[in-house]
């Protein structure tokens, strides 16, 4: 391997990277505030790119049905919730929130789509249409379970995830799609051709680590969310219901995944099952970074996306077995290092 | 049942029943807090003081009646509860150990700061005021504040959700005998101020010296109610609560 290759390989790992480091971004968050192990990210990146994918032929696809059926899910439960709570003047609030804006999404993506509008649009009705649909799933799926052990979260969410894989199979079919490639420019460093596309997803990437950070540290949401996460009976004295906080929580979570999507869509070509591989990368991220530390999670991610690159290079057959046993060093590190736990400080 | 003369209570309780699985840990308490008063709760450890409190926000599903400022409650979330300005600050404290100070205060008035309430900036300024260390420690992290300090910003961040009823659970518990005296000054300028408390204490001298009424609970039941003066006096609790007279072997 000369020093061409190197930078090439480096170039590759770094890009993937960052778009892991998102992914394991959006698990942590996910896990200190609900406690819910987001296995079904994958399919939120999948359908980031097959949506895009599918925006560029000029159909809609299934999501659009997905969303829909998820909506009037959700209303039903809310309707029935105000009737058991006697609370009925909650009710066109809750409607609208939860019914209104998702089928306002939808109905957006449906008109739009054989349109064929520019890219940067497709885009940003990609985000919205997979961002929608976060808050949905907490809705329907977990907020019920909220109270329950971390295990009985995690049987939902692998369950959730299969039945996601089946009806991306359903929404987009069983061929994969490759969405084209934002810039196809490059230029010259020395002997190293950096390529536009690289820098993009890069750069997005970090204006988007740039931006929670922001969110986190100085808005009253942000730090709501992170009360929720230090102290989950603590932010319940202050009034930040669990529920809020969860539906926010899937509404940041799916809108990373879905940047994801869109990001990873001109680098590989994703089927409907694709998403599970891309998360568990994330996830070995998020690893690394113990569930909860953003910092150590992302870097962890570049890690996985540099380990990734340079494995595919040496030995291409073994490139998942060499980042997936990167987890076994990091977990006996953690046990052997990390005491018991106490939930609180006192 | 209470049946003491004067205004409607802000806080009424009837027959409140809290069980931990089959266990029945409160068996049918009432309980009355008056507008602008101090109620005290004594008893000892493993009376269900705490488990009371937990009921009367929510955190813990209970049977029997809870009626806050004219209203029943019950069926209210704890966060519907926290905005109507039942406001709890519990034994643990549950700080955001990690976040500032600053964070911590701010986060007390999430409900109000969502709602655009303005005037939730003039609070905090009133909160430093009355507790000047938690300016000094603005940008410190609440975990690593002593012991009295966080007691004092469990209190401030209560106060900047602007309770008309304020719930302390054992607010003196391991803090040094003068901290102890501070908190129940600030405890007495509350009321003054015309915020009605309810005081679960295992202190029962300072308890019943800052209160205007006092119940006894021992083993989920109220034993024993009365005005706080004649509470004190009572050769029971003298001999039991205070340490006086017959103490019990120790």
């Amino acid at each position: 391997m000369d020093l061409t290759i190197a930078a090439l390989l480096t170039q590759d790992g770094i890009t993937n990277g960052a778009i892991y480091a998102l992914l394991a971004l959006a698990l942590v968050l996910v896990f200190t505030v609900t406690r819910v192990i987001l296995v079904p990210s994958g399919e939120f990146v999948s359908w980031g790119t097959l949506t895009l994918a599918g925006l560029q032929l000029g159909k809609a696809s299934g999501i659009v049905g997905l969303v829909v059926g998820m909506a009037v899910l959700a209303a039903v439960m809310e309707t029935w919730r105000c009737i058991r709570a006697r609370e009925l003047v909650r009710l066109p609030r809750a409607l609208a929130l939860w019914c209104g804006v998702p089928l306002a999404v939808a109905t957006l993506l449906a008109f739009a789509a054989p349109m064929r509008l520019p890219l940067p649009f497709q885009v940003l009705l990609t985000l919205a249409a997979v961002t929608a649909l976060g808050p949905l799933l907490y809705r329907v799926a977990y907020q019920p379970l909220a109270e329950a052990s971390v295990l009985v979260l995690l049987i939902v969410s692998v369950a959730l995830h299969f039945a996601m894989v089946g009806l991306g199979l359903w929404f987009f079919g069983a061929e994969g799609s490759r969405t084209p490639a934002f810039s196809a420019a490059s230029f010259r460093v020395g002997s190293v051709t950096v390529s536009v596309q690289s820098l993009l997803v890069v750069g997005t990437s970090v204006a988007l680590i740039g931006a929670l950070a922001l969110f986190f540290g100085r808005t009253l949401h942000g730090k709501a969310l992170r009360a929720t996460a230090v102290n989950r009976a603590g932010a319940r004295l202050c009034g930040i219901s669990p529920e809020f906080a969860g539906a926010l929580t899937f509404a940041l979570a799916a809108l990373l995944c879905a940047f994801c999507g869109v990001l990873i869509g001109p680098i590989t070509t994703v089927y409907y099952d694709s998403g599970f591989l891309i998360s568990l990368k994330g996830f070995v991220g998020a690893i690394i970074g113990g569930l909860t530390s953003y910092p150590i999670a992302a870097a962890g991610s570049l890690l996985v996306g540099l380990i990734e690159s340079f494995s595919s290079f040496w030995a291409s057959a073994f490139k998942e077995v060499i980042v997936f046993t990167l987890i076994i060093p990091v977990l006996l590190w953690r046990s052997l290092r990390t005491q018991h736990h106490e939930e609180e400080e006192e | 049942m209470s049946t003491r003369p004067g205004p409607a209570p802000i806080l009424q309780i009837t027959n409140l029943a809290v069980s931990y699985g089959r266990v029945e840990a409160l068996h049918g308490v009432s309980l009355a807090v008056e507008e602008g008063s101090i109620v005290t709760v004594i008893g000892p450890n493993g009376a269900g003081k705490s488990t009371l409190l937990g009921a009367i926000m929510g955190t813990l599903g209970s049977r029997g009646s809870v009626h806050y400022g004219g209203r029943d409650v019950m069926r209210l979330t704890v966060e519907q509860r926290v905005a109507a300005g039942l406001v709890l600050v519990p034994e643990r404290r549950e700080l955001f150990g990690a976040m500032t100070v600053a964070d911590n205060i701010e986060l007390g008035a999430f409900a109000r700061l969502r709602r655009g309430e303005r005037d939730a900036l003039r609070s905090r300024d009133e909160v430093y005021a009355r507790f000047p260390r938690l300016a000094e420690r603005a940008t410190q992290a609440a975990g690593t504040l002593s012991g009295g300090e966080r007691q004092m910003l469990a209190l401030g961040r209560a106060l900047m959700a602007r309770p008309r009823l304020l719930m302390l659970d054992e607010p003196s518990l391991g803090l040094a005998p003068i901290v102890v005296r501070e908190i129940f000054s600030i405890v007495v300028a509350l009321k003054a101020s015309g915020v009605s408390i309810l005081l679960v204490e295992q202190n029962a001298r300072a308890a019943l010296e800052v209160s205007d009424y006092g119940y006894v609970l021992e083993t989920g039941e109220c034993v024993l109610q009365g005005a706080s003066r004649t509470l004190a006096a009572d050769p029971r609790v003298a001999a039991t609560y205070l340490g006086e007279a017959a103490t019990p072997a120790a």
